[in-house]
């Protein structure tokens, strides 16, 4: 309890004795850059080949004659908005930018730059961490909805080329029963995963006491972490926002 | 003016410092000195506030920064440059960009101006040609130059260096300790180092305390430091073998 008291008020000291706007809107166009452009390429390459095996082993479990082959199309569609796309990537996303913003944040205290920071009169939380959740809001939602894209790509050209159903019977599929509060509820969870990855793992970062060593704790410690907030928030946001 | 008055700090069961106090004059080099694990860098870093210590206070010319509020201490802190013992530059930044992020940050100087004043800085510590250079590419000395340009680019009122020679060669430890007593006097600022090296403490210690188990055991200049009748502070002064031989001579 006493560690999650310590994040709140973590959270608290991002929003005090905050910089100017201008250097705020630099640093958080950095951060864009790092997280939303240098991540573009993994998310294309893991969501496509995610969208094209789930497309596979749907086919290969409808061995009823009885069940249209749109059905495999619709199966890829559900899976990807509600969890391939926000959840599975946000697993990755812990892993790519969380262990970076905490080994980053660990490097930087241990070799004394945050001191140097605060000693300068500047509130380093606000001025290093503040801009990485920003960034991370603004990023992981089209990160998610570039994955999301990219795995109905994979699962079409994958089901078309391979002839398990065709083109036709694929749109169709996507568009079969639609429910478009689908999108808002992948978009509501991409948005609280980017905050709790980007604050959890830049805690854990910011707090690092000792050597190489510990950084390498606090990495691991900020993704473990990461992974089981996202799962319990998975839980409680299916349960508050699709009953 | 910087004065400390009766600090002391224990982390849990071990005391660190007990009850120190002490003035550092403007316009002089003060030292800091004592053998590793006396407390000397935990008292550099109660003065500064990095550690808030459980007892005492430190005023800035009678400002009371222990009991100030964050904004006010946040201003005195813009009066504070400081060098660390590793240097502690930005890695994803380049030298001259080291040098200029106080000025970026602090000040709404135009971009030329940072330039100047950032490249007058680095001229002043000898590393005139190094500004586009990366932190990984330059030398442990070349850091602690990039680091004290850095310090100085506010035009600070008070300067702190931690360990300013570790890790460092002689010829280099003598240059730097030059440099910051040099720029002590031309910029007129206090300036506090934190050290346990002889030949700094021969060299620039105008005003000198020596920590001993979290206690000030001693206050001198260099040329009293020899003959101080303080038992601890002659173990810790002939240590060296020079200076062992220079007492039996």
């Amino acid at each position: 309890m006493s560690g999650f008291g310590k994040y709140m008020i973590f959270l608290g000291s991002l929003f005090v004795r905050r910089e100017s706007f201008a250097t705020y809107y630099k640093l958080v166009l950095e951060e864009c850059i790092q997280i939303g452009i240098n991540s573009a390429l993994l998310f294309i390459l893991v969501s496509t080949f995610i969208g094209a095996v789930t497309t596979v082993q749907t086919a290969f479990n409808m061995v009823s004659p009885l069940i249209p082959r749109f059905v495999i199309s619709q199966v890829v569609r559900e899976m990807t908005v509600l969890e391939l796309a926000p959840t599975i990537m946000a697993l990755i996303y812990a892993g790519k930018i969380g262990s970076s913003m905490a080994g980053g944040l660990g490097t930087m205290r241990i070799t004394e730059q945050i001191d140097a920071l605060e000693v300068m009169g500047i509130n380093s939380s606000s001025y290093l961490v503040l801009p990485k959740i920003i960034a991370s809001v603004l990023m992981y939602p089209l990160l998610v909805i570039l994955a999301g894209v990219c795995a109905l790509v994979g699962g079409y050209l994958v089901g078309t080329v391979a002839g398990i159903l065709t083109p036709t019977e694929y749109v169709s599929g996507l568009r079969f029963s639609f429910n478009p509060t689908e999108i808002s509820f992948a978009l509501t969870k991409s948005f609280v995963f980017a905050f709790l990855i980007a604050s959890i793992s830049s805690f854990k970062g910011y707090f690092t006491k000792g050597g190489a060593l510990e950084v390498g704790i606090a990495t691991t410690e900020a993704v473990t972490t990461s992974v089981i907030s996202i799962l319990l928030a998975d839980y409680l946001l299916a349960n508050l926002l699709l009953r | 003016m910087i004065k400390i008055k009766d600090i002391s700090k224990a982390f849990g069961d071990k005391t660190v410092l007990d009850g120190i106090s002490a003035e550092f004059d403007k316009g002089k080099t003060n030292l800091i000195i004592g053998s590793s694990g006396t407390g000397k860098s935990v008292l550099l870093k109660c003065i500064v506030g990095l550690i808030n210590p459980d007892e005492g206070r430190v005023f800035y010319d009678l400002r009371n920064f222990t009991e100030a509020d964050k904004e006010i201490k946040s201003e005195i802190r813009r009066e504070i440059g400081m060098l660390f013992q590793g240097g502690a530059l930005f890695d994803s930044k380049n030298v001259e960009e080291n040098v200029m992020f106080p000025l970026d940050v602090l000040t709404k100087m135009p971009l030329d101006e940072k330039r100047d004043r950032a490249n007058l800085c680095l001229k002043r510590v000898g590393l005139e040609n190094s500004n586009q250079k990366a932190v990984s590419e330059i030398s442990g000395g070349m850091k602690k130059r990039v680091g004290i340009a850095r310090a100085i680019v506010n035009n600070p009122n008070y300067l702190f260096c931690d360990e300013p020679n570790s890790g460092l060669d002689p010829q280099t430890s003598i240059l730097i300790d030059e440099l910051i007593h040099e720029i002590t006097h031309e910029l007129d600022i206090t300036t506090i180092v934190v050290t346990h090296d002889m030949n700094s403490v021969i060299g620039i210690g105008e005003n000198i305390i020596f920590l001993y188990k979290g206690h000030k055991l001693w206050e001198g200049n260099h040329t009293e430091i020899t003959h101080s009748g303080v038992e601890e502070l002659d173990d810790f002064v002939f240590a060296n073998k020079v200076m062992s031989q220079m007492r039996k001579q």
